[in-house]
């Protein structure tokens, strides 16, 4: 349900982090999604699909990454992958401390940089628009 | 051309988040999350009135499109600002951002923030607050916090709220209680009822001192 609002976030880091790199086409983003976020993949790419046409990110592949939910405990060392949130230790029923599970985070993203453009004219989709005919 | 970000993709929500709280400064602040229909207007309500002679309270009401809770707080005296997310499934820092423009938060000691129906998306976003407060009704079924953890996860307190319908539902509260223990074994868990007012003077006690603690806190700690 909150997928369309990961998404839209993280094509505004991306597409600012792209602007100062002098990229104006998006091919491949990545992220790293930890399931305790609930955040399921396909709705992402779902997500993904609907709000990327007529972007710089227009055409580009999504790649996610799920994490699963690990706990260590710190009485018996063991760590443990669990299928739902808990704090307890499965094998001796210790408070365990989660190591991994949570993480929300844009590995990269690749794209061209765009030749004979300067960073001014590296914008969004006005931009991409405005390319030169000799590039196509 | 590959570009490394390895960034947190809430980065510009918590940034916003993090000014909020320093805005608030001394003023307790607190948001409401549940599934719609849980009992977060109703618990205000009450809180509201045996409150609001000790304190000086704020509401921000988020809704998808209506206006219905802010009017039912605004009956009861207080300061209402709200926030119609036109669509959106949850509130974000920037919303919350918006709203505090109205608001003259330097002559508040509690600020309430009924976050939108919704108990998955709420959890994900801060929005400055001190504490979230989830809210669990008896009518919803006992399997809620293990099928929505992360919002149990995140809550400082959970209201068990409507216990009047105890006698009429299967609703273990034992159970239940230890199900949220064992998501977040730091919570405080209140059974009370909005309708009879049943439990809350517990709740109304642990609102007391966290406001308490917090009003007398220097602005900048």
């Amino acid at each position: 349900m909150h997928e369309l609002g990961l998404i839209q976030a993280a094509m505004e880091e991306i597409a600012r982090a792209a602007q100062a790199n002098n990229i104006c086409r998006i091919v491949k983003v990545k992220l790293v999604v930890g399931k305790m976020n609930g955040a399921l993949p396909d709705a992402l790419q779902f997500a993904f699909k609907v709000l990327t046409p007529e972007t710089i990110f227009e055409g580009a592949d999504l790649e996610i990454e799920e994490v699963d939910i690990r706990l260590r405990c710190p009485a018996c060392g063991r760590e443990t992958v669990v299928g739902e949130i808990t704090c307890w230790c499965p094998a001796c029923g210790t408070r365990a401390e989660i190591v991994a599970g949570r993480e929300l985070y844009i590995e990269y993203f690749e794209g061209d940089e765009e030749e004979g453009l300067n960073n001014e004219g590296c914008d969004g989709p006005e931009a991409a628009a405005r390319q030169p005919a000799g590039g196509a | 051309m590959k570009v490394v970000m390895a960034q947190k993709l809430l980065r510009a929500n918590q940034q916003v988040a993090r000014e909020n709280r320093t805005r608030l400064g001394r003023v307790l602040t607190v948001n409401l999350v549940s599934s719609p229909g849980a009992g977060k207007t109703a618990i205000l309500e009450r809180t509201i009135a045996a409150l609001k002679g000790a304190f000086r309270i704020g509401v921000i009401e988020g809704d998808i499109y209506t206006t219905r809770d802010a009017e039912r707080i605004a009956v009861h005296g207080v300061d209402v600002v709200q926030i119609n997310t036109t669509g959106l499934c949850h509130l974000d820092a920037s919303m919350l951002a918006r709203a505090l423009e109205e608001i003259d938060t330097e002559a508040l000691d509690i600020l309430f923030i009924e976050n939108v129906g919704n108990l998955v998306c709420p959890a994900e976003f801060d929005l400055g607050e001190d504490y979230k407060v989830a809210v669990l009704s008896v009518a919803e079924g006992a399997d809620k916090p293990a099928k929505y953890p992360l919002v149990f996860q995140e809550a400082r307190v959970v209201l068990i709220n409507k216990a009047d319908l105890l006698p009429y539902s299967d609703f273990d509260v034992e159970a239940v209680r230890q199900e949220i223990l064992a998501i977040n074994p730091e919570t405080e868990v209140f059974v009370v009822s909005a309708k009879t007012g049943e439990g809350l003077e517990a709740w109304y006690a642990w609102l007391k001192s966290a406001a308490q603690k917090k009003n007398a806190s220097s602005a900048t700690g």
